[in-house]
């Protein structure tokens, strides 16, 4: 063996000890800040800088939150309108009904947008974001936007807690028993689909599983049901099919939370987890031995989060220099880190969850059970044209119509696309970028720390020369932009 | 000069060209250029058995006590099978022998997972099989589509790549062709030496935009009216997009959503109304430029529904279904075989008889003598759907 072979790997694990034990610095921070939260600004980075690696992490984990920091709208404490009343509804009543969901769908969605911005622990929105995406429900079949609230509760107060808290708790979550049909399912014609969607999509993942179990699955979650009048979660003992069912090999006779237990004690569940979150915070492409290493942790720390992801933020891969800017800019990292980033505080969010609908993240309503693709999915030709329009129009208050990007026909929030898309229209006036009430760092002198700030790799389009607000301009449009 | 002023002066010269319309409209695509596929994704796994209707079939009636669709209110095609009532804008379709209903559509260890099984279709691959590529991208791959045309492929919407996935394609996704050029002038003709995957992607995309926008022309008007609505929209945007002088090879629409698992009716007969109605004015459309005969429409959905019906007035996941392709060089009329509601699986579903890939194997050869063999696995004969050649 060479000298080099022996002293190389000793070298390199030197290094990163020092890595860890020196501050962040700008460019560190930066990228640590971005990768959790939503377009870091300038005093957010030059505080973390001063931090080592842990020091970092701790500061964000510890933060983390189990509530939301602004006031939810004032109709989630309402009481549901029952689905035996809109049945009995005439044509008129059911119609201004249907324009109330969406009106409160909408005002919902902004009002997360205002959470992601507003809060201290940008992480707990980052993670409550990846906890929709994974157990991805729509308000397009739940209806009720009181059900979609409590759902986003739930999900941010395990957002850092306990996965397999969460995972009990969502199957008898009102939403999700909507979503996936278990509140209809009775021991004589069991409704699989949650069944399935449990085992493919919220722990061990396609293939880990069969036919067999799904169905006997399907069994033990009978009878986990909905109060019709409040939409409260209910068990119903006649509705539930007690008999021995065999999930995983497992024989006996087994109910919703027994399955539950037997999916998190399986490994493939955890590595499923640890896999998607190397998907979110560090690259498109999983190392699989340092995925088992994440899901080893996850295992034995009983499925706790915070664990999991100090391993994730202090790996060595999460600071690679080649996974900088690797990923794909999500909607929601586009407009509302710009909007954070830059310090742009609309009087109405309503327009940007609009704009988050016609980029393809319409949140609370993925596109399937799946959740969104997310990665190089997030870019065609029609949503990267209306991201760049978002941010020309921003920073430049362009008067080029967002009419020009391409829709889904069923993207906007429900029904009245035409208004839903003229309210973008007029609210978007108000999205402007202000380079006087800006504390970024537009000195001719710091082009290097604004090219940090706004770009986690070079700018395609070298702006030499330029510097100030025609640099930022030049940094905004560039595709690098797009990436994070 | 700059890579923007670059894209900004090519962008420029579109002017001129929006301007010659009729002159470009005369001018007949090159040869090889001229098959168009128009698929048409029914998103959510629509229910076969309620859209081609074995009306005659007793254990039709007795397995959906409450979603069988009366006897009486089926479009009667032959003495066993009708279309639902919501599909009778597709009559004038059949009559004329333009509308081929392929029934018992599917493939061998169905999945019943949404994601999953529209991912095999998408990819045309194996059950225990997992494809990268969508079908149609993988036979482009093969057998690339002339660069003179707008775009390889269209997606109307933001529905996903589908079958439209892959490296190498140019496949843009838009709502209208006005819409796409006012917005083009963003886009930049940009020189890709990055290692960075998603940089790549995103200056692919830019230059596939570039690219397309010199050549996408802005609407006509179609004397052929449009259904109003989403889906009537998107048919319309295909109608144009099918008008192209430049040509586009495939043209991806999708409606939705089937996934019928509760109180089934009403929404499933609103969805196939505007399927109907949509695909009989696109007809028209295609009718009215004379494109009719060298465009194949065709639908897909991931699974049909079950045939007993559930305890929620809705049908669940299931296997084999009916399809239809529409075009002016169609084999009219029935292919595969009617449902076989006796010979139901464990599950309960139905057995299929046509594999979808041999379906998309008569598209292949038929829109541009492209052989499966080596798009996807097996060799698959070619479903004789087909009366002549594009």
């Amino acid at each position: 063996m060479s000298p080099l072979r022996f002293f190389l790997p000793v070298l390199l694990a030197l290094a990163a000890v020092a890595a860890r034990a020196a501050p962040l610095g700008y460019a560190d921070a930066r990228h640590l800040l971005n990768r959790t939260g939503f377009g870091a600004t300038d005093a957010d980075v030059r505080e973390y800088a001063a931090l080592t690696r842990e020091e970092a992490v701790k500061r964000l984990l510890d933060g983390a939150r189990r509530e939301a920091a602004t006031p939810a709208p004032a109709f989630v404490h309402e009481p549901i309108v029952p689905y035996r009343e809109v049945r009995e509804m005439d044509a008129e009543q059911r119609k201004a009904f249907r324009g109330t969901l969406v009106q409160q769908g909408l005002e919902l969605r902004a009002w997360w947008i205002g959470e992601m911005l507003a809060t201290p622990s940008p992480l707990t929105e980052r993670m409550t974001l990846f906890w929709h995406n994974h157990f991805a429900t729509s308000q397009r079949k739940v209806r009720y936007a009181q059900l979609m609230y409590a759902q986003n509760a739930l999900l941010r107060r395990e957002a850092l807690g306990n996965f397999g808290t969460m995972l009990h708790a969502v199957a008898r979550d009102p939403a999700m028993l909507v979503w996936l049909d278990n509140a209809r399912s009775r021991r004589e014609a069991p409704n699989e689909n949650f069944a399935r969607e449990v085992m493919e999509l919220f722990t061990l993942g396609e293939g880990h599983y069969g036919e067999r179990d799904v169905k006997e699955a399907a069994r033990a979650f009978t009878g986990w049901s909905l109060e019709p009048a409040t939409a409260r979660f209910v068990y119903r003992p006649r509705w539930h099919d007690d008999g021995d069912k065999t999930v995983l090999g497992t024989t006996g006779p087994l109910d919703g939370d027994a399955v539950l237990d037997l999916l998190l004690a399986r490994a493939e569940t955890s590595e499923h987890i640890a896999r998607k979150l190397w998907l979110e915070f560090v690259s498109p492409t999983p190392d699989a031995a340092e995925v088992a290493r994440w899901a080893r942790t996850f295992r034995e720390m009983h499925y706790e989060i915070k664990p999991l992801m100090r391993e994730v933020l202090l790996s060595s891969a999460f600071w690679a220099p080649a996974n900088r800017g690797a990923l794909v800019k999500s909607p929601v990292d586009l407009v509302v880190g710009t909007l954070h980033g830059f310090s742009i505080h609309p009087a109405d969010l309503r327009p940007a969850a609009v704009a988050l609908a016609l980029f393809g993240q319409n949140l609370f309503a993925p596109p399937n059970v799946k959740g969104w693709a997310g990665g190089d999915a997030w870019i065609d030709s029609a949503t990267l044209l209306g991201r760049r329009q978002f941010v020309e129009r921003v920073f430049r208050g362009a008067q080029e119509s967002m009419m020009n990007t391409a829709v889904a026909p069923d993207a906007p929030v429900g029904a009245g696309a035409v208004n839903v898309r003229a309210m973008l229209e007029r609210g978007l006036g108000s999205y402007a970028f202000n380079a006087a009430s800006w504390t970024g760092p537009l000195a001719s002198d710091a082009a290097a720390r604004l090219d940090t700030l706004v770009l986690p790799i070079a700018s395609v389009s070298n702006p030499a020369g330029a510097s100030g607000i025609a640099r930022l301009e030049r940094l905004v449009a560039d595709p690098a932009y797009q990436l994070r | 000069m700059s890579a923007n002023r670059r894209a900004f002066l090519r962008l420029a010269t579109l002017a001129p060209v929006a301007l010659s319309w009729p002159a470009l409209a005369r001018a007949a695509p090159q040869a090889g250029s001229r098959g168009l596929l128009i698929l048409v994704e029914l998103k959510g796994g629509n229910d076969g058995l309620n859209t081609v209707i074995p009306y005659a079939d007793p254990a039709y009636a007795a397995l959906r006590p409450r979603v069988a669709i009366g006897r009486d209110q089926v479009v009667q095609l032959t003495e066993r099978t009708g279309l639902h009532p919501s599909l009778v804008a597709l009559k004038d379709a059949w009559d004329a022998h333009e509308l081929a209903i392929v029934q018992g559509v599917g493939y061998p260890q169905p999945n019943l997972s949404h994601f999953r099984s529209i991912e095999i279709w998408d990819t045309a691959s194996r059950s225990d099989e997992y494809l990268d590529s969508g079908w149609i991208a993988r036979a482009f791959a093969r057998a690339p589509r002339p660069a003179s045309l707008a775009a390889d492929g269209v997606v109307i919407g933001n529905a996903g790549m589908g079958p439209l996935a892959g490296p190498g394609l140019r496949a843009l996704s838009l709502a209208t062709p006005e819409q796409f050029l006012r917005s083009a002038r963003l886009a930049r003709d940009e020189e890709d030496a990055t290692r960075n995957a998603a940089l790549a992607h995103i200056l692919k995309v830019e230059r596939d935009v570039v690219a397309s926008a010199r050549r996408i022309v802005p609407s006509r008007t179609f004397a052929q009216p449009f259904p109003p609505g989403p889906f009537g929209s998107a048919v319309n945007t295909a109608a144009q997009l099918a008008a192209n002088p430049s040509g586009v090879a495939v043209v991806h629409l999708s409606l939705g959503s089937f996934d019928t698992h509760a109180n089934q009716l009403g929404q499933h007969a609103n969805l196939l109304r505007q399927l109907g109605e949509g695909l009989a004015a696109l007809r028209g459309a295609l009718k009215e430029i004379g494109r009719w005969d060298s465009t194949v429409i065709a639908t897909y959905s991931e699974f049909g529904r079950r045939p007993r019906e559930n305890l929620s007035a809705g049908t669940d996941h299931g296997t084999a279904s009916a399809q239809f392709v529409l075009g002016g060089a169609v084999k009219g009329g029935l292919h595969g075989e009617p449902p076989a509601l006796d010979r139901l699986d464990a599950n309960g579903n139905l057995p299929f008889a046509v594999d979808f890939r041999s379906c998309y194997a008569a598209l292949l050869r038929h829109c541009w003598d492209i052989p499966a063999r080596g798009v996807f696995d097996g060799n698959l004969a070619a479903l004789p759907i087909f009366e002549k050649s594009v």
